[in-house]
Parts: C-alpha cells; sequence; structure tokens
C-alpha cells in the first residue's frame, strides 16, 4: 500500500497512539519496525537495504514519490517484510504529528525511528540572505526537533525504542565554507544529547550518527573519492550501532580522532586556516 | 571535514576518464544519474555530447565521449521485481551483474548469460550485447532481456521488447549505448541448486583437437578455452579446454564473499614480454598435470578468475593494454585462426590471456551484435606503439579477409573502413542513434560528429 500527498489514515496524535500498545515489547532481533524519514538519501536508501534483507518492516517518507517508489519497490524485492511510504515534506512542521501517528499505524508500532533528511545548503547565497540561512536551519535542525519531540514522547510512553539520526562531522566546529549546514548540524547535535539525557532512563536510546564525507554515485567519479567511505560499509556500521544502542557514532571512525584535533585547534591558528 | 552529502555541484572541470584497457585516456565531464527520471534532465543544455556509461569495462573507447559528458549509471542500482515462479527480474539499468548475482543465487537464480567479469551493469551487458561461455546453446546477454525502458533526449520514454517498438529493441541490444538511456530492464534469469560447477579441464595440442573436443561437448552448458599463443612448432595452439555444467546436486546457495586483492601498482612496461607469457602459459598448461581432470568448482572462480584481482589492468602498466577479439565463421574459422594465431607467434608480441571458443547459431535479437556462428579468439597485447597497432592492423585485416569481424566492446583500433566493412548494419543504427548521444569510438569509426 502507497499512500500519497497529506492525507493519511489517521490524525491520531502519536502520544495518543502509544498508550494502546503500551506492553508490546520492542524487538530488535531481524524484525524490527523502522521508520525512515528521508528515504531517499543515500546513507538512507543502503541502510535500508540492509534491513530489508534482514526481513523488517518499513515505513519510508520522502518528497519526491517517483524516487520513493523505486526505492521501496527495491526493499520489497530484497526481502523487506512490510513496506510502506509517504510522500511528504519533512519542512512542514505542522504535517508531522499526522504523518507519524499514520506511519506508526501502519507499522503496528515502531522499534526505530531513522532521521536522515537533511540538506547542505548554499553556503555562499546563506551567507547574503538570511531566509536560505533560515531555511537550512529549519530543515536540518527545527524540522528533526518536531519530528524527535514527538517520537521521543512516544517511545518514553512506551518505555522503549531507538532514535537515530544523521547530523554531521561538520556540526563539531564551524569553518567558513559551511557554517550554515555545519552550524544546523551543531545544533542538532546538541540538541540530540540533550535528549538522551533526558529519555536514556526511560529505556529510549538517542544515537547521534556523524559521518564524514561518503562515496556515492555523485562523488564516486571525482578525484580523490577513493579515499571517501563506502556507502554501504557506513550502512552496515549504522546498523550494528542501532543493533547495540550506541549513543555516538563517528563512521568511519576515525573522524572521531580526526574530529578531536579540529576541536581543539585555537582560534587564533583556526581562523586563519581554509577550511 | 566535509559535509555527509557531497556538494550539490558538479564538477565543472573535466576529468581523464579511462576505459579498461587504459588507452585512450579522454577528458570528460561526468554527468552521474541517480534516478529513472533523471535523464534527459539532468543533460539539459549541454551541446558537446553525452553517453550514458556503466562500470567503464569495454577495453576502448566505446565508453568514452572525449570532451563530452558521461552519464554514469551505477547508482541506479535498485531492484523493481522479482517474480520467483518465472526467474523473471526488472531492475535499473545500472545495476551490475555481480549485484545481481548477490541477490539472485540466495534465491536459487543465475544470470541466463555471463561474461568473463560480474562489474558490468545490466545496460552495459544490453548495449554491448555481452556474450558467455554458453554460447553455444544460450546465444547472447539479448536473447534473455524481455524488455526494456528506453529514454530519449527528447524526453520521450519507450518500452522495447520484441513486440513493442520492436525495432528500437533490436538497435538498442548491441547498439553501443547510442540509441538512448536505458533506465530499466527485465532479464530471465535461469534457476539453480547449488553455487558448484561440474568442471572439466581438457588439454589439446593444436586447433584440430580443439575442433573435436567442441564437436563432442555440445550438450555441455559452458566451454571455453585458453589457448598458448606463444608457442610454436609442436607446442602451436595448445590449451586447456575447460567445460562446466551447473551442480544438479543441491547445496547451500550462500553469498559470495568480497574480493580481497587489488592490483596494488602500475606493472613496469616490461612485466609482460614475450619471455614472461611463455613460461606462464607452459607452468598454466602444465598445471593441469593430467590430460583430463575433473572438480566440483564454485561458480566464483569459473566465471570470474580474474574479479579477485581488482584492477588487474593495471598489470599491464600506464601504457594498457589493447584487446582483439574476432568473430570468423565456421567456413574460414580453422584457417583464419591458425593463420591469425601463426601470425602473433611471428610477432613476438605474446598475448597474456587468449580465450578461445566456439560460437553457436542462436540468432540475437540486436541489430549489431557480434557474435555469429564460428570461433571467436580474444588476445591481449600489452601497448607498444610502435609494434602492437601494426600487428593489430594485419590481425583486423586478417579477420576481414576471413569473413570475420571485431568486437567493438573490445576495440581501440579498428579503422573506420574496416568498421563499416564488418558491420554494414551501421547505416541503420546510425537512424536510431539519440541525436544527443555518442561516442569516441562511434565518431572514430563512422566519422559521424555530432551536429548540435
Amino acid at each position: 500500500m502507497t499512500t500519497n500527498g497529506s492525507s493519511y489514515g489517521s490524525t491520531t496524535a502519536p502520544t495518543a497512539l502509544a498508550a494502546s500498545q503500551q506492553g508490546e515489547a520492542p524487538i530488535l532481533g531481524a524484525r524490527k519496525k523502522i521508520l525512515v524519514l528521508g528515504a531517499t538519501s543515500g546513507i538512507a536508501e543502503a541502510t535500508c537495504r540492509i534491513w530489508a534483507r534482514q526481513g523488517a518492516s518499513l515505513f519510508l517518507v520522502a518528497r519526491n514519490a517517483d524516487k520513493l517508489a523505486a526505492v521501496a519497490a527495491d526493499l520489497r524485492v530484497r526481502g523487506a517484510a512490510f513496506v510502506d511510504t509517504a510522500v511528504a515534506d519533512l519542512d512542514d512542521t505542522e504535517g508531522h504529528p499526522a504523518l507519524l501517528a499514520h506511519a506508526i499505524n501502519s507499522l503496528a508500532g515502531m522499534d526505530v525511528a531513522y532521521l536522515a533528511h537533511g540538506v547542505l545548503g548554499d553556503q555562499t547565497a546563506a551567507e547574503q540572505d538570511f531566509n536560505t540561512a533560515a531555511q537550512i536551519l529549519h530543515t536540518n535542525f527545527v524540522a528533526p526537533v518536531s519530528l524527535l519531540t514527538w517520537l521521543a514522547n512516544y517511545c518514553v510512553q512506551r518505555h522503549a525504542g531507538v532514535l537515530a539520526v544523521i547530523s554531521s562531522v561538520a556540526g563539531d566546529r564551524g569553518r567558513k565554507s559551511n557554517y550554515l549546514y555545519g552550524s544546523s548540524k551543531a545544533g542538532l547535535s546538541a540538541f540530540l544529547g540533550g535528549l538522551r539525557n533526558r529519555v536514556d532512563r526511560e529505556g529510549v536510546t538517542v544515537l547521534t550518527i556523524k559521518p564524514g564525507p561518503v562515496k556515492t554515485a555523485m562523488t564516486s567519479t571525482m578525484k580523490g573519492s577513493e579515499k571517501f567511505a563506502d556507502v554501504d560499509k557506513v550502512a552496515q556500521t549504522i546498523v550494528n550501532a542501532v543493533d547495540k544502542r550506541v549513543d555516538n557514532l563517528y563512521v568511519p571512525f576515525q573522524w572521531q580522532p580526526i574530529m578531536f584535533v579540529i576541536r581543539n585547534i585555537p582560534d587564533r591558528i583556526f581562523k586563519k586556516l581554509n577550511l | 571535514m566535509p559535509p555527509t552529502t557531497p556538494p550539490n555541484g558538479l564538477p565543472d572541470a573535466p576529468a581523464p576518464f579511462e576505459s579498461w584497457g587504459r588507452y585512450p585516456t579522454y577528458q570528460a565531464k561526468v554527468l552521474p544519474v541517480h534516478w529513472q527520471n533523471d535523464f534527459p534532465k539532468v543533460a539539459a543544455g549541454i551541446h558537446d555530447g553525452a553517453l550514458p556509461v556503466g562500470m567503464g569495462r569495454s577495453y576502448g573507447d566505446s565508453c568514452l565521449l572525449k570532451d563530452g559528458n558521461l552519464l554514469v549509471t551505477t547508482s541506479m542500482n535498485r531492484l523493481l521485481s522479482f517474480d520467483t515462479t518465472t526467474g523473471l527480474l526488472t531492475a535499473e539499468a545500472g545495476i551490475t551483474l555481480g549485484q545481481i548475482l548477490d541477490f539472485a543465487v540466495p534465491l536459487g537464480f543465475f544470470l541466463p548469460v555471463s561474461p568473463g567479469t560480474k562489474y558490468v551493469t545490466l545496460g552495459g551487458a544490453i548495449a554491448n550485447d555481452i556474450h558467455g561461455k554458453n554460447h553455444h546453446v544460450a546465444g547472447t546477454f539479448g536473447c534473455h532481456v524481455t524488455q526494456f525502458e528506453l529514454v530519449r533526449s527528447d524526453g520521450s520514454r519507450r518500452l522495447c521488447s520484441p513486440t513493442e517498438n520492436p525495432d528500437f529493441y533490436a538497435a538498442t541490444i548491441g547498439g553501443l549505448g547510442l540509441t538512448g538511456f536505458i533506465s530499466w530492464a527485465t532479464l530471465r534469469l535461469r534457476p539453480i541448486v547449488s553455487r558448484m560447477i561440474d568442471y572439466e579441464g581438457i588439454q589439446f595440442h593444436g586447433i584440430d583437437e580443439f575442433l573435436d573436443i567442441t564437436r563432442q561437448s555440445q550438450h555441455v552448458e559452458y566451454t571455453v578455452s585458453w589457448v598458448d599463443c606463444a608457442s610454436t612448432g609442436k607446442n602451436f595452439c595448445r590449451g586447456v579446454f575447460m567445460l562446466g555444467d551447473h551442480s544438479k546436486v543441491p547445496a547451500e546457495l550462500k553469498p559470495s564473499p568480497e574480493p580481497k586483492l587489488i592490483f596494488p601498482f602500475d606493472a613496469p612496461g616490461f612485466a609482460l614480454n614475450h619471455t614472461t607469457v611463455s613460461l606462464f602459459n607452459t607452468v598454466f598448461f602444465h598445471k593441469q598435470i593430467k590430460a583430463r581432470v575433473k572438480a566440483l568448482q564454485d561458480y566464483e572462480p569459473f566465471f570470474y578468475p580474474l574479479d579477485k584481482v581488482l584492477r588487474w589492468n593495471r598489470l599491464y602498466g600506464k601504457r594498457g593494454l589493447l584487446q582483439f577479439q574476432y568473430a570468423i565463421p565456421w567456413e574460414n574459422a580453422r584457417e583464419g585462426t591458425v593463420a591469425i594465431l601463426g601470425e602473433v607467434a611471428k610477432s613476438g608480441l605474446a598475448s597474456f590471456l587468449a580465450v578461445l571458443k566456439a560460437f553457436g547459431d542462436v540468432p540475437s535479437p540486436g541489430l549489431m551484435s557480434f557474435p555469429q556462428p564460428g570461433i571467436t579468439l580474444a588476445l591481449d597485447f600489452p601497448i607498444k606503439p610502435d609494434v602492437t597497432f601494426p600487428l593489430f592492423e594485419r590481425l583486423a585485416d586478417m579477420t576481414r579477409d576471413f569473413g570475420g569481424r571485431l568486437y567493438p566492446a573490445k576495440d581501440a583500433a579498428m579503422t573506420a573502413s574496416q568498421f563499416q566493412t564488418f558491420y554494414p548494419q551501421w547505416e541503420q543504427l546510425a537512424r536510431f542513434r539519440d541525436p544527443l548521444i555518442t561516442s569516441s569510438f562511434w565518431e572514430r569509426v563512422t566519422g559521424d560528429k555530432l551536429a548540435l
């Protein structure tokens, strides 16, 4: 079944829905029920292929109906137990409650929410025009905060669940070439840290994923892209981190020491660097 | 610390692009195509031509477009449907045959036709109408493609099959990617019950023994021979005939392991010379101690012995290699093969990989298909400018005189007049060519430059 547009089967808010499903233990084995937001992104698609092979149930949300249909077809063929989709613009925060309720209804519960949507944005334009900057912040920070607020409350009520969110190493320190993107991800990382601190005692895991450059089709033929991380390996690392309920994940792991160094470069030196 | 997604701006600067033979190397811009609807949008506004490209495993310039735009399809690798009763698999054109096998083998299905590498895309396999060790019973890859979608640069989309748009179907199978952009295709897979191949290796001494074994093994699904082309005299045209059938004994259909070895550097130019190849050939010939051996072998080493070493083309050094593959019809097949192998032996250039096989008479649906009933021989030559090209031209002329033809997917050297003699139907293909799409190969062998 595929749902298009903004009319969802149920308008029940996810928090209300949670009450009816209390007592149902989450399964983090083979038959996970996974909600994927931004399912047509390269990393999300690669991750979903692994979950599909494991026989997971997936609810996929993305903006473009054609792309979403291709991804959903692929995951069905690869062995997903159940795949449902909704076309939605996640910038529309008012639509979030109905969208999430519909998704959780469709999956008959939710063990994992995977937030993979986001934009790089146009840094140069954002330097000149606040509206462009605000749009980047909205998509990468405000919209995830809205989704995660609903989703966290749903999970808290069930005392279970994993919220896996793609942030970025770019959020660890602002740099001149993409500080709008970086600051939106920095805000997201900080939000996730605080949310984790709040919900961990309720049995809910918040996983902050910080990828470095990943080899996708767009970079695969670029010079130096041989050194980029393989998207399938990145995806496998994320799947493992969800299973093990990890809190923070740099992927590939080498980025952890690299970012430690970059965070600790004194500003009097950092501001002279061309990064 | 770049962001998680690559910059949305595409690389403006053209980058050198190599085909598998590493000759020639041309500058081209890369336009990745991620989704079925991206073409022709992704090529909007370009005037210097475009060419759909998959893994770039063609040896010469049929996957290159000098100073043009390469529409790289490798992230279009989604499976769209699979019917376990009929074996019909629909997938996006950028999926590789290896990715199809990774999915299909654990479910008990196998490719209907497989070339010597699994690192080619579905679209590339159609565009070159590739063949395999089972050509004598299964025909070409195109024989098993039931339908595909062809997108043209004017935005039109055609479903092509033997009954719908049959003219475009025929022109696209073996059409070298020139008729448009294949977005997805349906392929009929064949059932298997085991990963294993019942293998048999038989030594042969001379072309007549090769032909005898060929005649006696028509019922075997896969047949191919390695031939020692460095030897003369009593060892002339000796080799090992390799036969295989899918094992009929049910066994675990586990997935393949990842390849681990990567050839780490460009070998120096002298690494492959007549002496080293002769030495290798003698060792290879006698590795099989008995005249006949039988074994149960996994399909990976049987079909893809070279895929174990990623980037093995570096063995030929920076200058690269030239492939020469002919198909000569039966009436001249024996004479032509002896003459060409003789010419190679005389030249002092030794081919490291020499593969001999008999093509069968299953017709291909493709207009420009390379295989024809007779013998095919594939040779690799390291490029030594003063020696390799003149030899190649002599061999191409000999091929023409024996009524044969060369394989565009493996070619970097045939002349326009040779090509047009080999493929008189090229003018028909020209009529189906998409106005935006061309290749360096096409421009070279037809003189047909893009007029935009």
